[in-house]
């Protein structure tokens, strides 16, 4: 099993959502964070006084996988996610060492 | 007794003919005068009070307090970080609480009576309405027309609203470093010492059908004939000024112009500015103390001023930064309505017009160039557009009150009936309106820094930095804005 996270643009979220949900996605963990990367931050200017944020809005997904699925689903959020923009994120991928559903105590790929 | 039923029916038969009055003109005018009564005694006055009148100030009265909560609090407190929100809400609806108790005290007292001693009359009124003493539903005020009164509770609570608003306005200057108590302290010494000597300055008098008979009872700056109609002075420079004294000896903020404290919440401040704005008519237009054809002048110049400054702002905006904000357009109506405050009873609708567009670049420079190259935290620019904007506007009256350019010129109430002047010297009516503006900011800044100083000195204005890091809402007052 794989640990796929990507961080993403936010407003890339439903279009990604759409994509994986087709398929065969069962769940995914959405969080907002925020972070900087190469992305220059944007100029904010209130009356004057000037700031420039430097952490950065994103969206992060954590989306549990098989191994077989993992590639498929990578491609699809690096497609998706896409703008051709500096900014638009990374997908970070780690070994699962196990998953277990806590409802049926069932564990492994059926628990995806 | 006979009498004043003699002159009751007069009065209804001159309301009675109004519908032909374009036809009766010069005749009814003849009619009113020889109606008029000099120095009416308090029975009399009863007669010359109307229901309009006393509604449109009960109304007004709401407005104001309107203006100070939610509008001042929601205003500011969308420009301060989350951390210090509810303790600006805190200090806005503590302050007006507060000074609504001192003024039914001393405050109204000390505002508008005659002086203790007569020579003090120029400068504070005296205690003999005090825990308002006398004051109660059979007492009347004057307005700005002969023989017309209002109830005096209904001057009083209109009153008493400006007194409220008036020290809430301060708070922004050093929002986000200070302690509450010592704020209210100071808050209560600035009314006694500053706000009601200064209201009694330039609104205290006696009254148009008094004041041919007693020509120098009224505070300094009516004397010297000063031109405010709703409290430029009084309000705006009066406020600006404290605050201006007390962001600079209170200090800059821990982290200022290191640490980002962007407003935590513009939509707060949109409604807040929009709040102000729609109880604004109540303060300007109320301020002409009846509802007649002035209080409609001073309610559409008001509407002009506000709109002219929203969009010169955010012109300025569009060409400086290439983008307007709405912060910025928030601004931009806040300084039009305070530079239209003390023209609002005597400009054009266009002059007023005019003054909106002047001041929010005025006000711009101020709060960003001037103030990032002089490097003060005037945190909300209580300074840069209350006070700024308000010499705006106060000197701007000089100008747009004249009747040549559609002004409603001067009012000679040391005759009686009282008569607009006819003719009006602008250079001279700017000199006395820099002196008012001089005196409000000499005596308010002054005496505000030996309080702040003394209060500083004895029980401390400002909290430890570790407190104002934490923010205000937690160390001061135990609770947070927002618990998601």
């Amino acid at each position: 099993m794989q640990y796929i996270i990507a961080i993403i643009k936010p407003f890339k979220l439903d279009e990604v959502r759409e994509a994986l949900s087709g398929m065969g996605v069962a769940g995914m963990t959405v969080s907002e964070v925020k972070g900087f990367g190469r992305q220059k931050g944007q100029t904010e200017i209130y009356r004057g006084a000037e700031y420039t944020t430097n952490m950065l809005p994103k969206v992060k997904l954590e989306i549990a996988v098989s191994d077989d699925l993992a590639p498929r689903i990578i491609e699809a959020i690096q497609q998706t996610a896409n703008t051709g923009a500096i900014g638009d994120g990374k997908i970070f991928v780690i070994d699962l060492a196990s998953a277990t559903r806590i409802r049926t105590g069932e564990t492994g790929d059926t628990a995806l | 007794m006979s009498d004043m039923k003699g002159n009751h029916m007069i009065r209804k038969m001159i309301s009675g003919v109004v519908g032909s009055a374009i036809m009766l003109g010069t005749a009814t005018t003849a009619f009113a005068d020889a109606a008029m009564i000099k120095a009416p005694t308090v029975a009399q006055q009863a007669t010359m009070v109307n229901k309009g009148d006393t509604t449109w100030m009960l109304v007004s009265s709401a407005l104001v307090l309107m203006m100070s909560v939610p509008g001042l609090a929601l205003f500011y407190g969308g420009l301060v970080r989350t951390k210090n929100m509810l303790s600006l809400l805190m200090q806005v609806f503590m302050i007006v609480s507060v000074t609504g108790l001192l003024w039914a005290t001393v405050g109204y007292s000390m505002a508008f009576t005659t002086g203790p001693t007569p020579a003090l009359t120029p400068y504070i009124g005296g205690f003999s309405k005090a825990l308002m003493m006398g004051v109660n539903g059979s007492t009347y005020a004057a307005t700005f027309s002969d023989n017309v009164y209002i109830p005096e509770l209904c001057y009083f609570v209109f009153q008493m609203t400006f007194a409220m608003i008036t020290p809430a306005l301060i708070v922004g200057s050093f929002a986000e470093r200070i302690k509450f108590t010592p704020l209210i302290v100071f808050v209560v010494l600035w009314s006694l010492l500053v706000y009601y000597p200064v209201a009694h300055m330039v609104w205290y008098w006696a009254g148009p059908d008094f004041t041919s008979d007693t020509p120098t009872e009224g505070g300094l700056l009516w004397a010297k004939g000063a031109l405010d109609f709703a409290g430029g002075t009084v309000v705006h420079i009066n406020a600006g000024i404290a605050g201006m004294v007390g962001c600079l000896m209170i200090g800059k903020r821990v982290g200022f112009g290191k640490e980002n404290t962007p407003p935590h919440s513009l939509t707060m401040t949109m409604i807040g500015a929009s709040l102000l704005w729609v109880g604004w008519f109540g303060f300007n237009a109320g301020s002409n103390l009846e509802a007649n054809g002035i209080t409609a002048v001073a309610f559409v110049n008001t509407m002009l001023a506000t709109c002219a400054a929203a969009v010169s702002w955010a012109l300025i905006e569009q060409i400086v930064h290439k983008k307007p904000s709405m912060l910025g357009a928030a601004s931009g109506a806040v300084a039009g309505l305070v530079a239209v405050t003390p023209a609002s009873g005597y400009a054009h609708p266009m002059t007023a017009l005019v003054l909106g567009l002047i001041v929010s670049p005025i006000c711009f420079a101020f709060v960003t160039t001037v103030k990032n190259k002089f490097k003060y935290d005037d945190t909300l620019d209580v300074f840069g557009i209350h006070c700024v904007g308000g010499i705006t506007g106060a000197l701007g009256t000089a100008i747009v009150a004249n009747p040549a350019l559609g002004g409603q010129g001067i009012t000679d109430y040391t005759k009686f009936p009282s008569v607009v002047n006819t003719t009006y010297d602008t250079v001279g009516q700017l000199m006395i309106q820099g002196e008012a503006v001089l005196i409000t900011l000499l005596w308010s800044g002054i005496i505000s820094a030996i309080l702040y100083f003394v209060i500083d000195k004895t029980i401390g204005l400002r909290p430890t930095e570790d407190a104002e890091r934490e923010g205000l809402d937690i160390t001061e007052h135990g609770e947070r804005a927002y618990n998601y």
